[in-house]
């Protein structure tokens, strides 16, 4: 379910969980977030993607409340993150990029011990652990050291730990940074399942692009402190205005001929054998070219529709690939 | 009500935490019966040391008590800056209690495992012919809280001030080994050298172990009140400054 529909369906114009006002941080003469505005719809996932050392875990960092914003200023949940930080601590979960347990103590005590740092009354704190634990699938190792955890499975536990308060809204710094790609798709499956079943609003920052693209309603692109862009990760990919449509057909020479008079066709080169078209929009057109193809008697061998993925965005928006970004 | 339950949980931890290190217990027992066994014993034949029943080796019981619960002390409060490296102090940091709150749960439970190590030796009082009264261990037990807490406050000032256990060498030699050396916990800290004189005086571990030392021997350098007093101020004193410092910089401690 994307953000507008789930709005839809409750009736109300749009309502931002997390707002902030040219919120800055700067360190002597650099400027790690630099004058940033976020709009963070209730009930999204929202994502803030962006190179290494672009700014993400800084501004996290200022949301949850654990840095002090050099100037500007943000409300989580209704609450501004310096005047009522322990509100603001009171209606957030947070999993923070570096790992943040103790490895002689046992994951139920990591969220006995959660759930007691935040105030869950004592006879709901045994459901509630039962319920994380049911979700985070620990198993028999919920009573073992977390010394003894595999990388996916401490960071179950930290994901769960965020959620034992129920809190209104997850921060999750680069939930899936180091992590296996096996265990990176189940914890992604968790967060869209967790973001479904629970009134709760997801803000994670990640440098995977696929990541970005694959769990967030919307993206919000960040390099060197500032926005570049943010939409959803559709929306920004269509803004590119560049599909690829690749054919192959029995007359090449013919066919390009022709298709030049089409004025959906931004661009058309051939590669090899191959001929392909820059268009905009090339779901609604494959079809036509099919037609268009047949119309001239010329015959299709294939065709195959290519999107650009957010990797181009940013590559469109700063003129280098996400990896290198930072420097 | 919450801040309660936020001070417990990190005493808790902290006392799990405690219990678990089972090799540290082990060697914090071992490490004092060593000076007393073969330190107290061995210099105690060499020199002649006044009428004390029991000989050098009773005279440095209450020092070395005091070293023990000054050693674990420092070390579980320097444990916060390992919570730092781990990132485990994050947790604490986000969660919705007071900064004064997690300093006072830390120093609680950093001086509930130096009294655990000080209550081992009181039990162990037999081993250098000390006699134990009822009274007598009573009253050390009370003495140890605020010698625990307060030394825990340094070990908290410590890590406040220290981002790496790269300054730990420094630490040691700096800190902890001077305020063992000067506390008169190995020889009498009447008619010494006034630039001596001074320098002892001003380590609070003086007063911990000379009121130790009034409690369990029956005499010591000052009265009974005084060290008391001073040592239950200084451990008021370096919880509320760590308390206010932890506040302040809690920025730097991320």
């Amino acid at each position: 379910m994307n953000v507008n529909e789930k709005n839809l369906f409750e009736g109300a114009i749009m309502d931002y969980i997390i707002e902030t006002h040219d919120i800055s941080k700067t360190y002597g003469d650099f400027t790690a977030v630099d004058k940033i505005n976020l709009k963070i719809p209730r009930n999204s996932v929202y994502g803030v993607l962006g190179p290494n050392g672009a700014g993400k875990t800084t501004l996290i960092s200022m949301l949850c409340t654990i840095l002090h914003p050099s100037s500007g200023s943000a409300t989580v949940n209704g609450y501004d993150v310096m005047k009522n930080s322990k509100e603001v601590r009171k209606s957030i979960g947070v999993v923070f990029q570096s790992r943040a347990l103790d490895d002689i103590l046992t994951g139920r005590e990591h969220l006995e011990m959660h759930a007691a740092l935040y105030g869950v009354p004592n006879e709901l704190r045994k459901e509630r652990i039962e319920e994380v634990l049911n979700l985070i699938a620990l198993g028999d190792k919920a009573d073992e050291f977390t010394k003894t955890y595999s990388g996916g499975m401490k960071r179950r536990l930290e994901i769960g730990r965020g959620l034992i308060h129920h809190p209104k809204i997850l921060f999750l710094d680069e939930p899936t940074l180091g992590l296996d790609p096996q265990t990176r798709e189940n914890i992604w499956e968790y967060i869209q399942e967790l973001n479904q079943k629970e009134d709760i609003t997801v803000l994670m920052s990640t440098h995977y692009m696929e990541e970005a693209d694959k769990l967030c309603d919307e993206v919000a692109i960040i390099n060197r402190g500032h926005i570049i862009t943010s939409d959803s990760p559709k929306n920004l990919k269509r803004e590119l205005k560049a599909d690829i449509i690749t054919m192959k057909v029995d007359d090449q020479e013919k066919f390009i001929k022709e298709a030049e008079k089409l004025d959906f066709i931004k661009n058309i080169m051939t590669v090899d054998s191959e001929i392909k078209m820059m268009v905009e929009s090339g779901e609604n057109l494959v079809a036509t070219l099919v037609n268009f193809a047949n119309k001239n008697n010329i015959i299709v061998n294939s065709i195959e529709l290519e999107h650009p993925n957010l990797e181009d965005v940013f590559i469109n928006y700063t003129g280098t690939r996400i990896i290198e970004g930072a420097k | 009500m919450a801040e309660w339950e936020g001070i417990y949980t990190i005493w808790f931890r902290e006392a799990k935490r405690y219990v678990r290190y089972r090799s540290r217990i082990l060697s914090s027992v071992v490490t004092p019966l060593l000076w007393l066994l073969i330190f107290g014993t061995g210099l105690g034949s060499a020199i002649r040391f006044g009428n004390v029943a029991g000989g050098y080796k009773a005279f440095i019981f209450p020092g070395i008590i005091g070293q023990t619960i000054l050693f674990t002390a420092i070390f579980s409060g320097v444990s916060v800056i390992m919570d730092r490296q781990y990132g485990f102090l994050k947790e604490i940091m986000v969660a919705p209690v007071s900064r004064p709150s997690i300093v006072f749960g830390k120093a609680l439970g950093i001086g509930t495992a130096a009294i655990i190590q000080g209550v081992i030796l009181l039990l162990l009082s037999f081993v250098v012919g000390v006699h134990m009264t009822p009274v007598i261990f009573i009253a050390s037990f009370l003495l140890m809280i605020p010698i625990s807490v307060g030394l825990g406050g340094v070990g908290l000032l410590i890590a406040i001030f220290t981002d790496s256990m790269e300054g730990f060498n420094l630490i040691m030699s700096f800190i902890v080994l001077p305020m063992f050396l000067l506390s008169g916990a190995l020889f009498p800290v009447t008619g010494l050298p006034s630039f001596l004189q001074v320098a002892v005086y001003l380590d609070p571990l003086t007063y911990g172990v000379d009121a130790l030392r009034q409690v369990i021997l029956g005499y010591g350098a000052l009265p009974l009140y005084v060290s008391t007093i001073v040592v239950v101020g200084f451990a008021l004193l370096t919880i509320t400054l760590s308390a206010t410092l932890f506040s302040k910089k809690e920025q730097n401690l991320m």
